[in-house]
């Protein structure tokens, strides 16, 4: 009997190439290729008055120099705005190379193309480019004010104002017994892979075809944009996606003006062309995400039911906005959480500031949404003297009351509506699982020491793969050997392991006989791309149909040879069997080999398919409506988003004399339905939990006054390394299988960043008793407002 | 992120590094471990025209010990000098603050002399140098000359070494028999330069009464600040507000100037707690 | 612009010799990737901070990107190819990271196991905190390190049982 392979924590197939080096990312491929350099704006706003190349062009090695001007026709356009919506009245995007104004540091202004890099960078230093500056926009509180505008025909600097309401909020905060309003705020951070962006085209002339790789997650984006830019087919575009070195969101955005000029200039240089962006670039022209403001005014009774809720916040989308409103509409909609917010109106703007582009990061909007929400529970907490978890029980959709209506859109345009979860059932595992009922004792026990400790916590819910749809594709070769493609792409997520669990099952062939590609369009050309926690759902389930319908058919002609019912059938280890009659058995390879009509045998096994081999000569030897093979194909489109859940618990302890923050135990409680490999899952939360530590404790933009990044390297830019990630991350899981997928699974990518910056900001509360309202927060700023709150003062 | 072009020389000889270094003058850099160099280089932030690299002069990685001095060559990487038992010993605060310098990677690297040069101040060991009262030994093709701590920190990355010079050696006085170090510092993730850093050298009488105590502080001013806290006596409380007040840092990305003053008086009490702790355990072996 | 002068090098990179002409700005990374194509090095910043290019240079572990590779001429350089045993076996600290699930995307990997090879090589039964201390300057965006931890003690354990006779 095969062993079956949903929910074994089996070790990945991905792993023995990457451990022995033998990973293909971006730069590791076109050894031979041109390098690409940019010249890139040192100003957060300036006109471009004059570009002097002279002094690049005696450089050894060079061969093209681009500017705006060599730009042709829909190069010379705008870059796309991808996601349009009704409320994004005043959508601007970036030109590829800057025409006549930047509006951030960073922005490309000339691309240099020569022999390689060094040389690049060489040319590109000797460009002389004359600006003049014009006054920037840094910040929320700037890019509200508006005394200076980013795009002068964009007033207030607001992109979109949009807002979403239930019920009558004004009505409902009138006649609540209690009315707290705070202010809370996020900065901004970054996905940061360890790979940055990349690029590798090559233009074959003479088929008039373009191959282009790129460090991407989205394949079928990137080349649906290039083809429009260039002007080519899409069947003539192939775009390819090599190993990833992480994503996090960031390679969600697409096409990057590299995206579009590296395969221009493969096309006009005749020579394959590479971008490889380096650390510095990467911070200063790729996305950031997080930084938002937030009013909040919460109405609720003497238990602490919530009865109104009414939240507005501005959100610094950056100096263009490609990506569309996507990351503030999950804020809106996420931020209810688990729970039922009474009346509730959420009110935004989008604003432009001179500052790098925004496009959703791991989370995208939720730890925004649930710092907020989280820490409006426990002022509700604070404020009547209850029990933060007790507030949270009173105000959680019950499970009986699921699927949830909250009367709101949702970022796919569909409504939000929650499909499953069991909230009351995650907070007790949570508090059993961290003691929080004994963690009065604890914190007073520390405090008799002088010790500082405290606890937070804080819940989210999280819609998970997003549509529109996903395909998959399973095709039996006559070896025996299952090959399995899907369009979207991976960036370390696994899926080559748990696509081929699935693939396994349905199949019954062993996993060492599956092979999955994902990104390459020349194996699958539908796709929407990976981001959302959308993989498993939906390319999961996708491949589940297509291997479905693989192994109806392979059961169909296993049954016409073996002369048996399909109904008595079994597939073990790769081989059909009667079940019952020992003997009668074929394998999957022969089935193949038998389901593709031959004229040609080209080997033993194929000499069974040939024209005198097999055949009802009174019927077509493909039988009407079938077509040659084993093979399915089939996409997976749901109506709606399915909504993970889960709970974080932290314990942390403050200095009293240096203020540093010191992680205790961090504790996870987490629920995507049905886990198809629960060590993916939990490296996934593992690595969630990491980046939350990061947001909260360790991660900023630093933008100054003029809009220069001060921390634009990995010296300053603080990733945790594991000196600052808890030694241990505890996790339980809680399984409420989805009913709008044949798997019962939610996504699982980005849930363990989310509630992270809400969960510490809680704990540090709880530690220094008082509140804490914006995050991140470094050991300097927990002793300034020490200092503001007259406490703790040692010297 | 590529350097500039440069020149490159290896010389076999501390004689043919001086020459050269004489030749190229203000246009030469030196690379020894080249950890704090090649990320400059690489973000074009310098480009000197020539460099000569100094990793063939075995004979100078050494870490050598007499009665009074321990004396690191000018190719002993940090991470040699680390696991110096014999220097240990005799200077307990080198490995108390090595143990700070980065990552161990950097360490297996990076020279301690080189650090030194390079003036940094948020180094750590330029700090060690300036409390314990070092020197280095610095050469041209003319003339070697030693020059002392308190003469060695011109300025924020700027070291007493001349265009055409060459340090070969720092000299580090031993630890007294009544005496003990500390090195403690806050960073804000582990091996990043310190927000704050203190060092700390405590003597004791021999009555075991604290007859001097002095402080070196990384990351609040432009070269290393030294302070006397003896008057403070074993009151560490009181030595850590005369650091309070005499220390003038700027603020950065990472800290405010209050927040840097107040760990600078935090840890002042700190280090010479344990400095002290460790004369009183070294008196009593002694 | 004269073209630059160029130096010869030799390095032997996981056993094999390799005669290499570089200019002298040639960082040691970009040699080993684009000039010897042995690409299971990375480079993730370029300034010594996030470790994924670490290599050993005569057996200690050292930051490809902070070295000229004229620097290093004559050296012995192992990378993360040349860890795996001669007849195709993963080394122990490959295998533990296959284990473990000590990788997601891949990229920062071949510096941990460079660096834990080395590591292992002066420390073979680390405790959880020594665990922690060798792998402190390397940068890892995807798991946490939870698991590159379990890794580290993982392939200490391996190391004991091929020793085992």
């Amino acid at each position: 009997m095969t062993t079956k392979m949903f929910g074994e924590p089996i070790a990945r197939v991905e792993d023995d190439r990457l451990v022995r080096g033998h990973g293909a990312y971006l730069d590791d491929l076109g050894h031979d290729a041109l390098a690409a350099a940019f010249v890139r704006s040192p100003h957060a706003h300036a006109e471009v008055l004059d570009i002097d190349v002279t002094g690049a062009l005696e450089v050894e090695g060079l061969l093209a120099i681009y500017t705006y001007e060599d730009l042709p026709d829909r190069l010379a356009e705008p870059l796309p705005l991808l996601i349009p919506h009704p409320s994004l009245t005043h959508g601007r995007t970036q030109y590829a190379l800057a025409r006549d104004v930047v509006n951030h540091v960073g922005e490309p202004i000339v691309m240099v193309v020569a022999r390689d890099r060094y040389l690049a960078e060489d040319a590109a230093e000797r460009i002389i480019v004359s600006y003049r500056p014009l006054p920037a926009v840094v910040g929320i509180d700037a890019a509200r004010a508006a005394e200076h505008l980013v795009h002068p025909d964009v007033p207030g600097n607001v992109a979109a104002n949009m807002m979403q309401r239930v019920g009558d909020v004004d009505a409902a905060l009138r006649n609540a017994p209690h009315v707290l309003e705070l202010d809370l705020s996020i900065e901004r951070s970054a996905s940061t892979p360890m790979e940055g962006r990349g690029v590798l085209a090559r233009w074959d002339p003479e088929s008039h075809r373009l191959r282009l790789w790129t460090s991407t997650q989205t394949s079928t984006g990137v080349r649906a944009a290039v083809a429009a830019k260039l002007g080519l087919a899409l069947v003539d575009v192939d775009v390819i996606t090599p190993d990833v070195g992480g994503g996090f969101g960031v390679k969600i955005m697409h096409p990057w003006p590299e995206e579009v000029l590296v395969p221009w200039s493969a096309q006009l240089l005749g020579q394959p062309v590479k971008f490889v962006e380096d650390r510095r670039e990467h911070f200063i022209s790729s996305a950031h995400e997080r930084a938002q403001q937030h009013h909040v005014r919460v109405g609720f009774d003497d238990e602490g039911q919530l009865l109104g809720l009414d939240v507005r916040f501005w959100h610094d989308h950056g100096a263009y906005i490609p990506y569309g409103l996507i990351v503030p509409i999950i804020t809106s909609t996420q931020l209810v959480g688990p729970y039922k917010p009474g009346a509730y109106r959420v009110e935004f703007d989008s604003l432009y500031t001179n500052t790098v582009i925004v496009t959703p990061y791991r989370g995208a909007g939720r730890p925004q949404g649930v710092f907020v929400m989280e820490r409006t529970m426990d002022a509700i907490a604070a404020e009547l003297g209850l029990d933060r978890t007790v507030v949270r029980e009173r105000n959680f959709i019950r499970p009986d009351e699921m699927p949830y209506d909250h009367g709101l859109v949702f970022q796919d345009g569909r409504p939000l509506i929650y499909d499953s979860g069991d909230y009351p059932t995650s907070l007790e595992k949570l508090k059993k699982l961290v003691g929080w009922d004994d963690f009065a004792a604890v914190r007073d026990a520390a405090r008799a020491e002088g010790r500082r400790v405290g606890i937070g916590l804080a819940c989210y819910v999280e819609g998970t793969g997003v549509g529109p749809y996903e395909g998959g594709h399973v095709v039996v070769e006559p070896s025996g050997k299952v090959k399995v493609a899907t369009g979207l792409t991976s960036q370390g997520q696994g899926h080559q392991t748990v696509f081929a669990q699935i693939v396994a099952d349905e199949l019954g062939v062993p996993m060492a006989d599956i092979e999955v590609v994902t990104g390459d369009t020349r194996r699958f050309g539908y796709a929407v791309g990976t981001f959302a926690s959308r993989a498993a759902v939906m390319s999961g389930s996708a491949i589940h149909l297509a291997a479905r319908a693989a192994r109806e058919k392979a059961l169909k002609v296993a049954a016409d040879a073996l002369e048996a019912d399909p109904d008595d059938l079994e597939i073990v280890d790769g081989i059909v069997r009667v079940v019952g009659v020992p003997g009668a058995e074929i394998s999957l390879g022969t089935v193949a080999v038998l389901s593709n009509p031959l004229r040609y045998a080209f080997d033993d096994a194929a000499k069974a398919a040939t024209q005198f081999a097999v055949g009802d000569t009174g019927k077509p030897p493909v039988p009407e409506d079938e077509e040659p093979g084993i093979e399915g194909r089939d996409y997976f489109s749901p109506m709606q988003s399915t909504f993970a859940s889960g709970m974080h618990a932290v314990v942390v302890e403050t200095d009293p004399d240096t203020a540093e923050i010191k992680i205790l135990r961090y504790c996870v409680v987490h629920d995507c339905g049905l886990l198809i490999n629960p060590r993916i899952v939990e490296g996934q939360i593992h690595g969630g939990v990491a980046q939350g530590v990061g947001g909260a404790l360790y991660e900023r933009m630093a933008y100054d006054e003029a809009g220069q990044l001060q921390n634009a390297s990995f010296m300053d830019f603080l990733m945790p390394y594991v000196s600052e990630v808890p030694e241990r991350i505890e996790i339980d899981h809680l399984e409420t299988p989805s009913p709008l997928n044949p798997l019962g699974i939610k996504g699982a990518g980005e849930a363990g960043v989310i509630p992270g910056a809400a969960a510490f900001a809680a704990a540090i509360e709880d530690a220094e008793g008082f509140p804490i309202t914006a995050m991140p927060i470094s050991p300097s700023e927990l002793f300034e407002l020490r200092r503001l709150h007259s406490k703790g003062l040692s010297t | 992120m590529k350097p500039s072009p440069f020149g490159y020389s290896r010389p076999a000889s501390v004689d043919e590094a001086l020459s050269t270094l004489a030749a190229h003058g203000s246009n030469a850099k030196v690379l020894a471990g080249g950890q704090s160099l090649l990320p400059i280089l690489s973000m074009r932030l310098a480009a000197p025209h020539h460099l000569v690299d100094i990793n063939r002069l075995t004979e100078l990685d050494y870490v050598r010990l007499d009665a009074s001095t321990v004396r690191v060559g000018a190719l002993a990487r940090h991470a040699r000098v680390l696991a110096d038992t014999a220097a240990r010993v005799a200077q307990p605060l080198l490995a108390q603050a090595l143990r700070l310098v980065a990552h161990a990677t950097i360490r297996n690297r990076g020279t301690t002399v080189g650090s030194i040069v390079h003036a940094d101040p948020s180094g750590e060991m330029t700090a060690v140098l300036a409390l314990l009262g070092g020197s280095v030994r610095v050469a041209s093709k003319s003339a070697h000359r030693d020059v002392p701590a308190d003469e060695f920190f011109l300025g924020a990355l700027e070291s007493a070494v001349a265009p055409g010079e060459l340090a070969l050696e720092a000299s580090f006085p031993v630890l007294g028999p009544r005496s003990g170090t500390a090195f403690v510092e806050v960073s804000r993730r582990q091996g990043d330069y310190a927000v704050c850093g203190v060092g700390a050298l405590v003597e004791l009488d021999g009555d075991g009464a604290l007859s001097s105590a002095r402080t070196a502080y990384l990351s609040v001013s432009a070269t290393p600040l030294v302070l006397d806290v003896s008057e403070a006596g074993e009151d560490f409380a009181a030595a850590a507000a005369l650091a309070h007040e005499q220390v003038d840092p700027e603020a950065d990305i990472h800290a405010t100037a209050d927040y840097r003053r107040h760990l600078a008086g935090v840890l002042t009490e700190r280090a010479l707690r344990a400095a002290h702790a460790g004369a009183v355990e070294r008196s009593a072996h002694g | 612009m004269a073209d630059e002068e160029h130096f010869d090098v030799q390095l032997v990179v996981n056993g094999a010799a390799h005669n290499v002409r570089v200019p002298a700005r040639r960082l040691l990374s970009d040699c080993i990737r684009h000039d010897l194509r042995l690409t299971g090095t990375h480079v993730g910043c370029e300034h010594g901070v996030c470790g994924a290019c670490t290599v050993l240079v005569d057996g200690v572990a050292m930051r490809s990107c902070l070295l000229l590779a004229v620097s290093v001429d004559g050296s012995r350089i192992t990378t993360v190819e040349g860890l795996t045993e001669r007849d195709g076996t993963l080394s122990p600290v490959q295998q533990a990271f296959e284990d473990c699930h000590g990788l997601q995307c891949g990229f920062c990997t071949p510096g941990f196991l460079t660096t834990i090879t080395a590591g292992l090589r002066t420390n073979p039964d680390p405790t959880q905190d020594e665990a922690r201390d060798l792998i402190g300057g390397n940068l890892c965006r995807c798991t946490g390190y939870q698991n590159i931890v379990k890794s580290v003690l993982r392939a200490a354990e391996i190391e004991r049982e091929r020793a085992a006779p």
